[in-house]
This record gives structure tokens, C-alpha cells and sequence, in this order.
């Protein structure tokens, strides 16, 4: 098991956002977490990568107590966000924003290996390294936080709603590139509104409700789950 | 849509700047060395001494303000700081001006550096007000601690900068040319830290704090390195400063006005870039002196116009991003030549 969760309680002041979660995430798979605005998605990547203190409970990491280590020290733990709403730097180029990824490593060949990844898995970023980010569309800004995010040569990687704000067939896109960053080696957090699609790659599942985990299981079944059909999945279904 | 236009109109300049990169500017350094041979007034080179000084200064906030994001309203006291450390060893303990300046431009990175420990955690708003209160507590501390500072009186006949044996002052160039190197040295600092890993990390900060931390980046150690580099710059144009001025300066030399001074040029010149500390110096330090004739009006119309600035050019006057097409790098070239192939292949 490579991510364990157990328990984990976070209080934002008085609100209880978090009350007590059990997760695991294994090697290798694609694990997505979904749920409604407000259900505590966010604040659950949040906790893992140290941006939200947990005021109850443990995380663990290859076997490792990570609970409440900060931000900058559990990236070097090997594992990576790419924040909501594509949070690029926007006066920088791509290829900077790129070496900012790699700021925890100072292996130059190995870093040069990951340029060459990201931009076999982003040929459109390589023909715009020295473009400002903030110049690109949507779905390249994407793109970039992702390669980014990669660029730490993470083992667990945690995506923040990749597809908020994208077309449909960039959408397509994303998560086409979610299953090969996978099938490459990383393993993957997902947080998504769109159940559809996250359901459709992910090996298992996660249904997060006010707070609490609602349902888990084979992300396959959950799709066909009448519960989550009706709430997430837009399908009416008789009673 | 008005501001693109006027960033059409400026194509054909830089176009022009970069295409005689070389020449233009062995052509501007060869004048501006030679600006005291040309006859000058003493006022007017006492006004392209202040340029120079406040472009140093605006280079030195800059580092802050522009690179890493933090607003600092209390420069004056690293100023300060510079300057009667620099005029207290060459008057009471006879150092000469150049192990003087660096000692207190060190010590301005010292201060800088105790200051920035715990201040730099917080944020925004909150940092900007403690480094109000610093440059207040600086001034009193001068004020106050009359054994060393002299208190009010000040610190008199400091001496002037002497280079084997030939004494800098204002009417044989020497003080310029001291202004000229401090402040293209300083410059070249800018420029080789804005365009290194550790100036990337800061342009980093600056735009996403969040997303900084999430890429490993310890936040806070780099503030204050910017934030040690910032009062170091300072604190070497605080002593330079007190040599320019007579031979004299007194805690009035560094009131609050100054910060805000120092702060109006970055902002006026554009936040972030090099050349705007130049030009907002140079129009901040001409404006009162051209615009004489209006007597008490001035400073008012001063006001304006740091007003209509904000209003209509918040990113400063020469803050604009290049409007020439970017040049790919070879090996961008060299990639899209090849899919271009593979693409006729297939």
C-alpha cells in the first residue's frame, strides 16, 4: 500500500470539513475521489500534501507518518500536486515553470530525462518553451500544470479537477494523458466534479459526501451504482 | 483595447533597440562616461547624480517589490542605516569610503536579514506595516542615540572618496562616475539574479504563493534572501549618499518621505524591470525641478500624476511585456522541423 488515511479529521475554525476519512491508495492504480462542491475533495489533497493541517488521524506514505508535514517537505517525499484551476506561474515561460517543477532535484541528466517525458506527453508545450504561460489557452495551462507537477518525478501524483473549465474534447484529452502518465508508473490521486469521466479511467473510487466517505469500491461498479447515478452521473432512475 | 495600440507603436522602437543591440549601447555608455566633459552646470550634474542615486535605490526595493512581491515602506531605514554606518567609520575610525560603503552595505543586509527572520512570515499587508514601523524606529534610534549618531546635529565633514590618491567630488566628475559604476554594477546584479534559478524562484512567489509551496520551494527563505539582497543594495547607495552631500547628513535625510520616494520610482518606472528603475527615477527626480514655475502647484500635479498612473498604467511606465515576436530556441526549431517531416512522410 503506498497512501493510508486513516481517520483523518480537518476543522477549518468551527466547520467540521473533514470527519474522519479512510482511504488507501495502492501502487500503481488510478484512485479518484469524487463528490459535490463543499464535500471536502479539495480539502482532502489539501491534508495530503500539507496545505491544510489535520486536526485528527494519520496519513501515510510508504509506510512513512506524513500527517501534517509542510508543503515544501512532502514534495520532496515524492509526491506532487497539481492544484486546482491550473495555478501556472504566469510571467514565466513554459520551460521555467517546467525547471520550477524539478526545484527538489539536482540530478541535471535526470531532470533533462524528464524535460524530454513531459514533452513527449505534451509535444504542444515543447513548440511554446519559451512562451509566457500566461499566454497559453486553457487546456495548455493544464497541460503545463501537469507536466509541472511531473517534473518532481513523483511516485503518487494528486490532480486537482484537471478538467474544470476545459472543451469537451480537451477533456477527452486530459484524461487520455491521465491513463499514459499511469500506465508509465505514477500513481494517481484524481479529485473530479465530472464523475463520468473519472469513473472511466480510474481503477477504484471514492464517493465523498459532506465530509464523510460515502461509498468506495471497483470505480467499474460505481458507475453502474444506482446511488451514484443519480447524485453524480445526471441519470433519473424510478424508485 | 487603447493600451494595445500604444504597444503597436512601440514595435518599431524595439525592433529598432534590438537590432543595434551592440552599437546603441557602446553609443549611450560612451556618452554618458563622457557627460562631465561636456560642460555641464553644477545643478545639472547634481540632478543626474540624484537620477542615478534614486535608479540604484529603485533597484534595490526592486528586488522586493518587483521580483518577489513584497512591499517594503521602510527602505529609508536601510538607507539610514548605510549611510551613518559608512559615515561614522571614515569620520570616527578614519576607514577610507570604499571598506566604509561595504561595511555598510553589510550591515544593511544584517539588519535586513534579523528583520526578515520573523517579519517575513507574514504576509502582505501585515509585513508592509511592520516595515513602516522599522523605518520610524530607525530614525529614532538616530535621533536618540547621541554618543554615536550625534543625534539631531548629525554627522559632519565626512570625508570624500579618495581613488590612488585623486579626491571624487561633484565639479570634476568624481562623484558621477562613483553613481555611474555603483549603479550599472548594481544592474548587472539585477539582471544576473533575475535570470537565475534563484530569480525564477522569486518571479515564482510573487505570482503564487501556493503554487511555489507546492513545488518545494520554502517560501520564506527565499523572501529573505531577497529581502537581504534588497537592504544591502540600499544600504551601498545610503553611503554613497553620504558622501554626495556635503560632507553632512542628519536623521532628516531619511524620513518617511524617502521610502515613499524610493517606492514611487519602482512603481512609476515599472515593478520587475531594470530599465523602468531608470526612467521613473529620472522623471520622478527632473519633475520638481521642470516643473519650478508653478511654485506650490507642483507637488499637487505631482500627486496627479502618480494618481492618473495608478488609474491608467498600473504596471508602470516602461513595465510592458516584449511586443516582439519570440524568438524559438534551436531546439523548439529543430523539434517542429522534424514532426513537419514525419508529417510529410506519412
Amino acid at each position: 500500500m503506498m497512501l493510508k488515511i486513516t481517520d483523518l479529521n480537518v476543522h477549518y475554525g468551527f466547520i467540521h470539513a473533514l470527519k474522519g476519512i479512510d482511504m488507501e491508495v495502492n501502487e500503481g492504480e488510478i484512485v479518484t475521489l469524487i463528490g459535490s462542491n463543499g464535500a471536502g475533495k479539495s480539502t482532502t489533497l489539501g491534508a495530503i500534501s500539507g496545505l491544510v493541517k489535520a486536526s485528527k488521524g494519520k496519513i501515510e506514505f510508504e509506510g512513512e507518518n506524513i500527517t501534517n508535514l509542510p508543503a515544501y517537505k512532502v514534495v520532496s517525499k515524492k509526491i506532487s500536486l497539481s492544484p486546482e484551476g491550473r495555478e501556472v506561474f504566469p510571467a514565466l515561460s513554459v520551460e521555467e515553470n517546467l525547471r520550477l517543477g524539478a526545484f527538489t532535484r539536482s540530478d541535471k541528466a535526470e531532470i533533462n530525462q524528464s524535460f524530454e517525458r513531459v514533452y513527449d506527453l505534451f509535444p504542444r508545450l515543447k513548440e511554446r518553451i519559451k512562451q509566457p504561460a500566461g499566454t497559453l489557452s486553457g487546456g495548455e495551462q493544464q497541460m503545463l500544470a501537469i507536466g509541472r507537477a511531473l517534473m518532481s518525478r513523483p511516485k503518487l501524483l494528486l490532480l486537482d479537477e484537471p478538467s474544470m473549465g476545459l472543451a469537451p474534447n480537451l477533456v477527452l484529452m486530459i484524461f487520455d494523458l491521465i491513463e499514459s502518465i499511469n500506465k508509465q508508473g505514477t500513481t494517481i490521486l484524481l479529485i473530479e466534479q465530472n464523475a463520468n469521466m473519472a469513473l472511466s479511467v480510474a481503477h477504484r473510487a471514492y464517493v465523498l459526501e459532506t465530509g464523510k466517505i460515502s461509498l468506495s469500491g471497483d470505480a467499474k461498479e460505481l458507475m453502474n451504482d444506482p446511488r451514484v447515478k443519480s447524485a453524480y452521473l445526471g441519470e433519473i432512475h424510478e424508485t | 483595447m487603447k493600451e494595445k495600440k500604444s504597444l503597436n507603436l512601440l514595435a518599431p522602437f524595439e525592433s529598432f533597440v534590438d537590432k543595434f543591440k551592440v552599437p546603441l549601447s557602446i553609443l549611450v555608455g560612451a556618452f554618458l562616461i563622457a557627460v562631465p566633459f561636456l560642460g555641464a552646470s553644477r545643478v545639472a550634474m547634481r540632478n543626474l547624480v540624484m537620477i542615478f542615486l534614486y535608479a540604484m535605490l529603485g533597484m534595490g526595493l526592486n528586488v522586493l517589490l518587483g521580483y518577489v512581491g513584497q512591499v517594503s515602506l521602510g527602505h529609508a531605514g536601510f538607507y539610514a542605516i548605510g549611510a551613518y554606518t559608512s559615515a561614522i567609520l571614515t569620520t570616527t575610525y578614519g576607514w577610507s569610503f570604499w571598506t566604509g560603503a561595504i561595511a555598510g552595505a553589510c550591515v544593511a543586509a544584517l539588519i535586513g536579514f534579523l528583520l526578515g527572520l520573523p517579519t517575513l512570515r507574514l504576509s502582505g499587508t501585515y509585513l508592509t506595516i511592520v516595515t513602516l514601523g522599522f523605518g520610524e524606529i530607525v530614525l529614532m534610534v538616530l535621533r536618540q542615540w547621541e554618543s554615536v549618531t550625534n543625534g539631531n546635529y548629525g554627522i559632519r565633514s565626512i570625508p570624500v572618496p579618495e581613488l590612488f590618491g585623486w579626491e571624487l567630488t561633484l565639479s570634476n566628475g568624481g562623484f558621477y562616475w562613483l553613481i555611474l559604476f555603483l549603479s550599472t554594477v548594481t544592474a548587472i546584479a539585477c539582471y544576473t539574479i533575475k535570470n537565475s534559478n534563484a530569480g525564477r524562484t522569486l518571479i515564482a512567489i510573487k505570482e503564487d504563493e501556493l503554487a511555489a509551496t507546492m513545488m518545494g520551494i520554502k517560501t520564506t527563505r527565499y523572501k529573505i534572501l531577497a529581502f537581504v539582497v534588497s537592504a544591502f543594495i540600499t544600504g551601498l547607495a545610503g553611503a554613497y549618499y553620504s558622501v554626495i552631500n556635503n560632507g553632512y547628513i542628519e536623521p532628516n535625510n531619511f524620513v518617511f518621505n524617502y521610502s515613499i520616494q524610493i517606492l514611487s520610482v519602482v512603481i512609476v518606472g515599472g515593478m520587475g524591470t531594470i530599465r523602468g528603475m531608470y526612467f521613473g527615477s529620472a522623471l520622478l527626480m527632473m519633475f520638481p525641478q521642470v516643473f519650478r514655475f508653478l511654485n506650490q502647484w507642483r507637488f499637487v500635479i505631482y500627486g496627479l500624476l502618480l494618481v492618473l498612473m495608478m488609474q491608467f498604467r498600473p504596471q508602470g511606465a516602461l513595465g510592458w511585456q516584449s511586443t516582439l515576436p519570440y524568438k524559438l530556441p534551436r531546439r523548439a526549431k529543430k523539434a517542429l522541423a522534424e514532426r513537419e517531416k514525419a508529417k510529410t512522410v506519412q
